[in-house]
């Protein structure tokens, strides 16, 4: 057998409906099937899933930890972009 | 209960004074079929090709094994002689065991247990499927809740065969030695031995033939993906079931029993 590894698969699982699915964990695999399988034998066994999805960890595009400054600082100083500055009429309930 | 006469499905069964008795030696013949082959797969824990698979054998064992329970309490409320669970597994000797010889064959190497998992699964979901319905209410609700398990490792069994047999050279190569040595003892589980006669012969056990024909349809469409040929006129091992065993359940039953054997009555 090639010494070749499997690839990586990052896990997501529903824990129930309704509920969206989750970050888990990640798992080796050699293709989406086998990943699913062991999904359910890594991480559903005690209950925790309804749904399993995989995702190809070389699919996912993540953000830049350097670029941090660039991102998310700006959003600091600007309270007026969370809806807290309306007057909520009595009349609406379950805001 | 399965004499009960005030339930329906029981006017199909035609219950003889002997049916008890045969209803235990079966019964106990499962226990120890689901025991034994939970007990090989276990030892695979901690050696897995890798995690994942490690932990699929580990999954499928620990299933086996609450099976193996049901079956076990069940025998000993059929039996009635105040013998429990524990007595009926780690108190019996290699000759009183009734598994069939498939079992009890040693791990071999992954290909070998993987082989073996899908004769015995095919066998298992396909039996399960036909218990669930049958006529003693105890035995169907334990494959009703079983056969959801066995749908998981027919299914795990199936797409290893396929990708061992359509894999690589080396992959092929061993899931065709492991066909040689273990396609023998898939007959015996088919094969009716005297209890499982008597038992189909009241109705309380399905004919095989219909079961051994969805067994060979679905190895049909297995081997076919896999790419690997269909093994014709095996000569059948059989003898598991009346209690002759390879050398192997032996030492198998050493390891398993050897905490209640050294320290008779201990608990943790």
């Amino acid at each position: 057998m090639s010494q070749k590894e499997w690839p990586l698969w990052e896990v997501f699982i529903r824990s129930k409906q309704g509920l969206d699915h989750k970050h888990v964990g990640s798992l080796h695999a050699a293709d989406a099937e086998m990943a699913i399988q062991n999904a359910r034998d890594v991480y559903t066994r005690r209950l925790e899933g309804v749904s399993i999805w995989v995702v190809e960890s070389k699919h996912v595009h993540a953000s830049n930890p350097d670029d941090a400054q660039a991102f998310y600082e700006p959003a600091n100083d600007k309270i007026y972009r969370h809806p807290t500055f309306y007057q909520v009429p009595d009349s609406i309930k379950h805001m | 209960m399965m004499t009960d006469p005030t339930m329906p499905s029981q006017a199909a069964a035609a219950s003889s004074p002997e049916t008890p008795t045969q209803l235990f030696h079966y019964v106990l013949q499962l226990a120890d079929t689901s025991l034994i082959l939970a007990h090989r797969l276990s030892e695979w824990c901690g050696h897995g090709p890798i995690l994942e698979q490690d932990l699929a054998m580990a999954n499928i064992a620990l299933d086996l094994l609450g099976e193996a329970r049901s079956y076990y309490q069940y025998a000993a409320e059929l039996e009635g002689k105040g013998r429990t669970e524990d007595d009926l597994a780690y108190l019996r000797s290699a000759v009183e065991y009734r598994n069939p010889l498939l079992v009890e064959q040693p791990n071999g190497d992954f290909a070998s247990t993987i082989l073996r998992q899908f004769i015995y699964d095919a066998f298992h979901y396909h039996l399960l499927l036909q218990l669930k319905s049958g006529p003693d209410a105890q035995l169907a609700a334990i494959a009703e809740k079983s056969v959801k398990e066995a749908a998981y490792h027919i299914k795990w069994s199936s797409e290893w065969v396929i990708r061992l047999g359509d894999g690589t050279e080396e992959s092929r190569r061993r899931v065709e030695k492991a066909i040689e040595n273990l396609w023998r003892y898939a007959g015996e589980l088919t094969t009716p031995s005297a209890t499982e006669k008597a038992l189909q012969a009241a109705g309380f056990l399905p004919d095989y033939v219909a079961i051994q024909q969805q067994i060979d349809a679905h190895v049909v469409r297995v081997f076919e993906e896999a790419t690997l040929p269909v093994p014709q006129g095996v000569f059948m091992q059989k003898g598991g079931k009346d209690g002759r065993h390879s050398e192997h359940l032996g030492y198998l039953l050493a390891e398993l029993q050897y905490l209640q054997r050294t320290y008779p009555g201990l608990q943790w």
